[in-house]
């Protein structure tokens, strides 16, 4: 009687325990395992994953239920009294041929994805070239003559000494890179720094950037959506601030942000033959300017001593222009500064170049127009 | 004649000089035993501090404590701290105190150059930490030193981050060479290769891993002072470097560094576990075997570290059949750990408890190593915290674990006292319980997706990363009370017996009373 009352009750207890567990994780996120992902490779990597991970439950369960009989048993507190036996040629030759026999059936399945894993070439639809740039992404679609620079948005800037409640902070950027799903994209991957790793678990797609030479790797997107990653391989002082954040769309709407993108290229080249107004450079400057030279040469130019310059009273900013506009565009070799020539446009270029020198401390009272900058390059 | 006679009488009985001049012109080995294992420790409590820093920043998400860059010389100091000077030279100490005891020799075989070796660590790692204090701070590059973060992007510091690594690479040269000297020349007579304790055959093996890979560290940070000052391109593209080279150097270094950091412990495991189940070790020649075997593969593996680098696909499928091959010789071991165990008779002191913990939570360890090491998965895995979770498991619950039951094991031979088994055991539980819950919960959020190095992190991961603070706070704070354990023990204590445990063998526990004598075996032990 009892025991009826109790067994019918006991699957609703489990249920409203499962549910609560359900209901907590609901608002508190205890993610436990790797990403199915959503392409074929991600799949087949997460089946790997699993297949290995239940083999080493299966020895450490035998391993470990053995030491602890042992434990329970064999213990002078009982009674034991230690055997005296301590070689056994079979026992050590068994135990090395059955874990070799398991390595192997570990090596086939595993042989299998590495080498659809690393077959980013043959039938590549879309090809899109990824450069790590201390602490940002440069995206070219190399097909396409598109090109664009993704950094971490503004909106997890502003709330870095408390994100609570922020969505997705540290892993927005201002402009994501768009894929068409159902092709096979193939990225190429190089750094015009230091070594980065563009990462994006969802496509299982790891691969480090380096300087100099040039990685690949491929993806075929099987769901629309917006995946999500970072930079994986500690590229200095923000290397945990440089977000990758994919929107994979249909192959119409991928057409149609391509037309778009493209038009605003052209919008942009334009602007630079323009005359441009002083206050008009300084607002677009300070924006520039945030985005790409705080992180190093601090929001109020104040710089890290001993690491990177200050902007305020520096030699280089209060000099001579053309010396000044040749450091931005060119770099400093041997140095952190970065060559920007290819990562701003005139526009940009002419702006922060403008801002440095009339603000962050400075007032040289000059301007520099886009056409200068375009007549540098 | 009577004169020489009372002499040498003199001789034998004279203890250590006193003051502070003892220990700085010390040749005996149980004084740089000492010396070497007081230095690890305070490099453990100063990197775990270091740690301490890290746990707290990732507290919670958003930047709280210090800065980006502060957080990168953290993990960096920690790192090389925790290797370079709690690790080895604890397993130095460790060898110093014993192999000479074990092997029935009077000393090490060289012992001014013992001297020496332990001297130059101390200014090596005041000079490493000394760069905290510079201007630009310190290395923040990871204690990977990955170029060319680490030549044309580091601070200044670096050039001292440089001197300090060599200096550590020549005192543990020495080092190595003195326990290779002394193990091959110093044996009692019929104290055959196949009748050494395997802490000694383990440190034999060590030091010769030692010898093969220090000089390639010199040579990769020499390769970068070249870089960053006489404009060499080793590691530079645009002068025909490859910075992937520096990789490929440094974990041929890295590697066998990480097995340098294992094969002792597995020695203090194989005396530990045989005395407290009161049998002898199940396997002896094929342990000795199997250390052997896993030293050589160490050496045909490196490039596991760099399966995303970009090498080429039959590159990555060699690296990775001989990476999961190691799990062979490892798992011998565990077998003939669990074998010994099996129908004896085992008590549960306090250096079987940590021993055994070794055993359960290196074997994890283990199995996440198996994982990584298949190439397409780690593809997801690498430079995740589940590598964190890893590596962590092997070196504090593994390496750290086995220094720490040998401390308990010995310190009745070392003191002539014994601990509280009390408190002994405290420590083992409240150790055990906060760094499962510290690294435990790291495998999830590397799964989940979270990249180490961060200083900060989005709201995904902010429970486990909670969890894990908490498990480090706790962690950090046993070893504390493992400090007032320490100096518990060696003030006083009960009387340790001369062979302190009832299972105990080997020449230190049944040849030699408690403590120690300050020279032992001035003529050589019989071996039976």
């Amino acid at each position: 009687m009892t025991f009826n009352k109790m067994s019918g009750r006991l699957p609703a207890t489990i249920t409203s325990v499962m549910s609560m567990l359900f209901i907590s994780s609901a608002q508190a996120d205890y993610a436990l395992n790797m990403t199915q992902g959503v392409t074929p490779i991600s799949r087949e990597i997460f089946s790997l994953h699993m297949i290995v991970f239940w083999i080493c439950v299966a020895i450490g369960v035998v391993v470990f239920l053995t030491m602890a009989w042992s434990i329970l048993h064999h213990r002078k507190s009982k009674g034991a009294v230690a055997a005296n036996f301590h070689e056994s040629t079979t026992v050590e030759i068994v135990w090395t041929v059955v874990p070799l026999l398991i390595l192997i059936a570990i090596a086939i399945p595993a042989t299998g994805t590495l080498l659809d894993l690393e077959d980013a070439e043959t039938d590549a639809e879309v090809t899109v070239q990824v450069t790590g740039i201390q602490w940002k992404w440069k995206y070219n679609y190399v097909d396409e003559g598109v090109e664009f620079i993704s950094s971490l948005a503004q909106s997890s800037r502003d709330v870095i000494k408390d994100p609570t409640g922020n969505e997705n902070y540290l892993l927005e950027v201002d402009e994501p890179i768009v894929l068409p799903i159902n092709k096979k994209i193939r990225f190429l991957f190089t750094s015009d720094d230091v070594i980065h790793a563009w990462w994006v678990p969802a496509l299982a797609v790891k691969q480090d950037a380096n300087p100099g030479f040039i990685n690949d790797s491929w993806a075929i997107i099987e769901e629309p959506g917006t995946y999500r990653g970072q930079c994986a391989e500690l590229c200095g002082k923000d290397h945990g601030f440089m977000p990758i954040v994919v929107e994979a769309v249909t192959e119409t709407e991928y057409k149609q942000w391509i037309a778009a993108k493209k038009s605003e290229a052209a919008a942009i080249a334009a602007s630079a033959d323009k005359e441009w107004a002083m206050q008009d450079l300084l607002a677009k400057g300070e924006a520039v300017y945030q985005a790409n030279c705080a992180a190093c040469h601090g929001p109020t130019g104040a710089g890290i001593p001993g690491v990177f310059p200050a902007m305020t009273s520096s030699p280089v900013v209060t000099g001579d222009v053309a010396g000044h506009v040749d450091i931005v565009m060119n770099g400093r070799s041997g140095t952190a500064m970065a060559a920007y020539k290819g990562q701003l446009s005139d526009v940009d270029l002419a702006a922060v170049i403008t801002f440095e020198r009339n603000s962050l401390g400075n007032s040289m009272g000059d301007t520099v127009q886009p056409s200068a900058i375009k007549n540098a390059r | 004649m009577t004169t020489a006679t009372t002499h040498d009488d003199a001789h034998d009985d004279h203890g250590p000089a006193k003051g502070l001049m003892r220990w700085v012109t010390t040749t005996n080995h149980k004084d740089i035993g000492t010396l070497y294992l007081w230095l690890a420790f305070i490099m453990l409590l100063t990197g775990g501090s270091m740690a301490m820093v890290i746990r707290a920043e990732l507290f919670q998400p958003g930047l709280q404590f210090v800065k980006p860059e502060f957080f990168n010389q953290m993990t960096t100091m920690h790192g090389l701290i925790m290797v370079f000077g709690a690790i080895m030279p604890a397993f130095v100490g460790l060898a110093n105190w014993l192999i000479p005891m074990q092997i029935g020799a009077p000393d090490m075989a060289l012992p001014r150059m013992n001297n020496w070796s332990f001297w130059i660590l101390p200014f090596a790692f005041t000079m490493l930490a000394s760069t905290l204090l510079m201007e630009g701070g310190a290395p923040a590059f990871g204690w990977t030193f990955y170029a060319p973060l680490s030549t044309t992007f580091a601070p200044d510091s670096t050039d001292y981050f440089i001197f300090a690594v060599h200096l550590m690479g020549i005192s543990s040269v020495m080092g190595a060479i003195n326990v290779i000297a002394t193990i091959l020349n110093m044996r009692a007579p019929g104290m055959t290769l196949m009748k050494m304790p395997l802490f000694v055959w383990t440190w034999l093996i060590t030091a010769y891993l030692l010898i093969a890979v220090m000089p390639v560290l010199a040579g990769a940070v020499t390769m970068m002072l070249t870089d960053r000052h006489f404009d060499t391109s080793f590691f530079d593209a645009a002068g025909g470097g490859d910075p992937v080279m520096f990789q490929h150097i440094f974990w041929f270094f890295g590697h066998p560094e990480v097995y340098i950091m294992i094969l002792p412990a597995f020695g203090i495991i194989s005396a530990i576990v045989p005395t407290f189940a009161r049998k002898p070790l199940f396997g002896y020649s094929s342990m000795v075997y199997a250390s052997a075997s896993i030293a050589i593969l160490s050496f045909m593996v490196w490039a596991h570290h760099m399966f995303t680098t970009g090498m080429p696909v039959a590159g990555e499928l060699y690296f990775m059949y001989a990476t999961i091959l190691i799990s062979v010789p490892t798992g011998v071991k565990v077998f003939n750990w669990v074998s010994t165990m099996w129908k004896g008779s085992m008590t549960f002191e306090t250096p079987m408890l940590w021993a055994l913990g070794f055993i359960v939570m290196f074997t994890i360890g283990g199995f996440s190593g198996l994982m990584l090491g298949v190439a397409p998965v780690d593809t997801q895995y690498h430079d995740t915290y589940f590598v964190v979770a890893h590596f962590h498991y092997v070196l504090v619950t593994g390496a750290l674990y086995s220094i720490i039951a040998a401390f308990y094991y010995w310190v009745p031979k070392w003191t002539g006292n014994m601990y509280s088994e009390t408190h002994g055991k405290i420590h083992f539980w409240w150790s055990t319980i906060s760094v499962n819950v510290l690294f435990f919960p790291q495998h999830f959020v590397g799964l989940a997706g979270m990249p180490r190095r961060i200083p900060d992190y989005s709201l995904q991961f902010a429970e486990f990363n909670a969890i894990s603070s908490i498990g480090g706070f706790a962690f950090g704070l046993a070893q504390v009370y493992f400090l007032y354990i320490i100096i518990k023990t060696i003030k006083g204590g009960e009387k340790a017996t001369d062979k302190v445990w009832e299972g105990a063998t080997g020449l230190e526990f049944e040849a030699l009373p408690s403590p120690a004598p300050y020279h032992s075996f001035d003529t050589a032990p019989e071996i039976k």
